[in-house]
């Protein structure tokens, strides 16, 4: 029998699994997972998405109902359709689980994500870095004679596109919170 | 507080294994006669045989285990019991809540660890949640998918005391999977029925888990219908071997006719299975020409593997409940005719008689031992548990099981080592019955310290071991894939099996002589006590039929003489 040939690359994950993750277009879901308060059910989430080889794009999670006991996990992902229904059938499953909202296709949503960003510079880079922050609508919420911290709210496209500018100008450190959605109109 | 509430559970057995972490609760088993505790010589013991337990009654499993090791100890039986959907309670000790996280005298985060490896887990910090809790577990345990969950409870609440929670007072509401099918999906199902010239059913272990009413749905649709059935290794005995309509078992080590029909079938109906890699072989050749109709009260096993035409999430009790009603005031209408060709080909698939074998004169072959097996055996009130390996996949075809809960096996984790341990667990809850576990060798000493429970609570296990000195179907994967350089697959250094029984008190019998068989088996049968059955068999028998990884149903091994590079490339990455 001819040995075993196996091309390397041909698995990206593990060595179970074989099947094309490009046979189906990816596609980037925003998930809304309400859970139950209570210890370790981040981790439930989390341990799922890294046990099973899903993709976390994003990640925010804080008590939004504090009589009610529940928090409001919103996850970006990546994936196949199938995929993306997998990762909401599991997440149905996880017993503090109360309810998964695929924001992406139950209807229009808002996403908003804060960020903040370190720039230092003196001369005509911060004042280009000033000038573009007005242009941004990006807040100063800290200043020294050599630095800015600004503080923007937008969708993760604009913070995106806002460091990439922000990156000759003298950027040192961006902090990111996540995106956080809701969907539109009443629910 | 803790037996109060396992009480209430109406729990009569515990498996398990004392420890400074759980020593209160020791002690109030010490004070009560209800509960009956059962100590094990290992803690993945005590999770095996609360698996036989509660696969063989339909009630869920406990176990009562120390922290850290004790902990540590149960997850491969946790996972065991995951991968099978077998309701398992677990409590474990937990160093006092002021020692969690100085890494105290056997602390483990035993939460952290088993939280991938059951269904739900609770730590206990406050004794006032305490019995609600394990009300909870219970309730999650045994409802929607089955499976196993832990509760961990720190010492220093289990000293304390507060008001004790019922059962009817706990709060158990929040988690009520769906038990009902959806209508328009059952007439979909139903329609599919009336109309499908080659159907086949392929059912699994969610028909066992469902209890034995959906079992019996089940043979009400099968015979009402006249279509074949086929099943899982998990299913087995769902529908009777011996029913009119069974085809056998199918996957990779299933029966040719079986797979060939769910090749070529054009209505698939599985019910409670969840097209396992062991079922489906290649994906993308998977029964190209069928509708495929799943019935799964979990809805992640739908459309997880194969594309399904007609999902119906519910419990399967309920929707064959439902979708019989349905198609009986239809007029119980099927293509009478269709389905009479189907047989005939199916008939022919049967009439290669995949599973023939030559006994030898001078060795017994597995197979033989197993057909003797079965033929001295199949008019007792019998239970079957299994290791993992050749002996299992030929129990699964030699043997017959005509009623369910009376085959425990490792399906999906494969655990060797778990049939002896089960087979005390099943013992355990039907005192009367003949239980046999069917092993290897090799599966069987991993848990073989379980010897002392089977002779201390007397318990008259039969360990039927077929010997072949090698780790059989490791040998077998390596002859068919590796070029026969057999790595580390032969067992050296084995103990006399007779002498071991006799150390630990029970009964040996030694058997290598096809001619000697039959009265060594009844010799077993007769012996009231447990006993080590050491049948020394062929040492290079493969297990056929098989289905080469990587390839479809269509393409299955009978015989040696069609092995010769049946693997390709793309099959040998997979297990």
């Amino acid at each position: 029998m001819a040995p075993l040939k196996i091309k390397k690359g041909t698995s990206k994950h593990s060595a179970y699994d074989l099947r094309d993750p490009h046979s189906e277009g990816l596609e980037r879901h925003t998930l809304a997972v309400v859970v139950a308060n209570e210890a370790g059910v981040l981790a439930r989430v989390i341990g799922l998405f890294s046990g099973r080889g899903y993709n976390i794009e994003s990640l925010t999670v804080a008590e939004t109902d504090h009589r009610g006991h529940l928090s409001r996990i919103t996850v970006v992902t990546i994936g196949t359709p199938s995929v993306i229904e997998q990762i909401k059938a599991q997440l149905g499953r996880i017993v503090p689980v109360h309810e998964v909202h695929d924001l992406t296709v139950e209807g229009p949503s808002v996403e908003r994500e804060l960020a903040l960003f370190k720039v230092a510079g003196e001369g005509n880079d911060r004042i280009e870095a000033l000038r573009l922050a007005e242009i941004f609508r990006a807040n100063v919420v800290d200043s020294t004679l050599s630095s800015f911290v600004f503080e923007m709210t937008g969708t993760s496209e604009k913070i995106d596109a806002f460091a990439e500018l922000m990156r000759p100008l003298g950027l040192q450190e961006v902090a990111r919170t996540g995106v956080a959605a809701l969907s539109r109109g009443t629910a | 507080m803790i037996v109060q509430a396992l009480k209430d559970q109406g729990v009569d057995t515990v498996f398990g294994y004392p420890g400074g972490a759980v020593l209160p609760i020791y002690d109030e088993i010490f004070l009560q006669n209800d509960i009956r505790h059962y100590l094990v010589r290992h803690e993945q013991g005590a999770v095996h045989a609360a698996e036989g337990y509660a696969r063989s009654t339909g009630k869920p499993g406990v176990v009562l285990v120390t922290s850290g090791p004790g902990a540590t100890n149960a997850v491969t039986g946790l996972t065991d019991a995951l991968m099978d959907s077998i309701p398992i309670v677990v409590l474990t000790g937990q160093v006092p809540t002021f020692m969690i996280g100085n890494d105290a005298f056997q602390e483990a985060d035993t939460v952290g660890i088993t939280r991938p490896c059951t269904k739900h887990n609770w730590l206990v910090r406050d004794t006032a949640d305490l019995s609600n809790v394990i009300h909870q577990a219970f309730h999650v345990a045994t409802h929607g998918r089955p499976g196993p969950v832990l509760v961990d409870i720190p010492k220093d609440v289990q000293f304390a005391s507060a008001a004790y929670t019922a059962p009817e007072n706990a709060r158990t509401s929040h988690y009520a999977p769906k038990t009902r099918g959806d209508a328009d999906r059952i007439e979909e199902l139903v329609a599919l029925i009336e109309s499908a010239e080659r159907p086949i059913i392929y059912s699994g272990g969610g028909v066992i888990n469902s209890g034995v009413a959906a079992s019996q749905k089940l043979r009400e649709l099968v015979d009402g219908t006249n279509f074949p059935i086929t099943s899982t290794l998990m299913g087995l005995g769902a529908y009777p071997a011996n029913g009119r309509n069974w085809v056998g078992m199918l996957g990779m080590h299933g029966l040719y006719e079986a797979n060939l029909a769910m090749h070529d079938c054009d209505l698939m109906i599985n019910i409670g299975a969840r097209f396992d890699d062991r079922i489906t072989g290649r994906l993308d050749a998977f029964s190209p020409g069928s509708r495929k109709v799943h019935i799964d009260i979990d809805p992640s096993s739908v459309n997880k593997v194969i594309h399904v035409d007609v999902p119906i999430i519910g419990d399967v009790d309920s929707v064959l409940g439902d979708a019989l009603a349905l198609w009986k005031s239809r007029g119980s209408k099927t293509r009478k005719d269709a389905v009479e060709v189907w047989w005939a080909k199916i008939r022919e698939w049967r009439s290669i008689n995949c599973l023939a074998f030559t006994q030898a004169t001078k060795t017994i072959k597995p197979q033989h031992a197993l057909t003797r097996l079965e033929a001295l055996t199949k008019d007792h009130d019998r239970y079957i548990c299994t290791e993992v390996g050749q002996h299992q996949m030929w129990a699964a075809q030699y043997l017959g099981f005509n009623e369910p809960h009376r085959w425990m096996t490792s399906g999906g984790l494969g655990t060797m080592g778990y049939g002896f341990p089960a087979s005390i667990g099943v013992q355990v809850a039907h005192p009367g019955a003949l239980v046999i576990n069917v092993a290897g060798e090799a599966s069987w000493l991993m848990n073989m310290q379980e010897m002392g429970t089977a002779v201390q609570y007397n318990l008259p296990v039969k360990q039927f071991i077929l010997n072949n000195e090698r780790l059989g179907m490791v040998r077998q994967w390596q002859e068919l894939l590796h070029g026969e350089r057999y790595s580390q697959s032969w067992s050296e250094a084995l103990p006399d099996f007779v002498k071991l029984a006799e150390a630990f008190g029970a009964k040996g019998i030694l058997c290598s002589d096809p001619d000697d068989l039959d009265d060594a088996i009844m010799e077993m049968l007769a012996y009231d006590g447990p006993v080590i059955f050491d049948c020394v068999v062929e040492k290079h028998e493969n297990c056929f039929p098989m289905i080469p990884s990587g390839e479809p149903h269509n393409k299955m091994l009978l015989g040696e003489a069609s092995t010769k590079g049946a693997i390709g490339t793309k099959g040998a990455v997979m297990v």
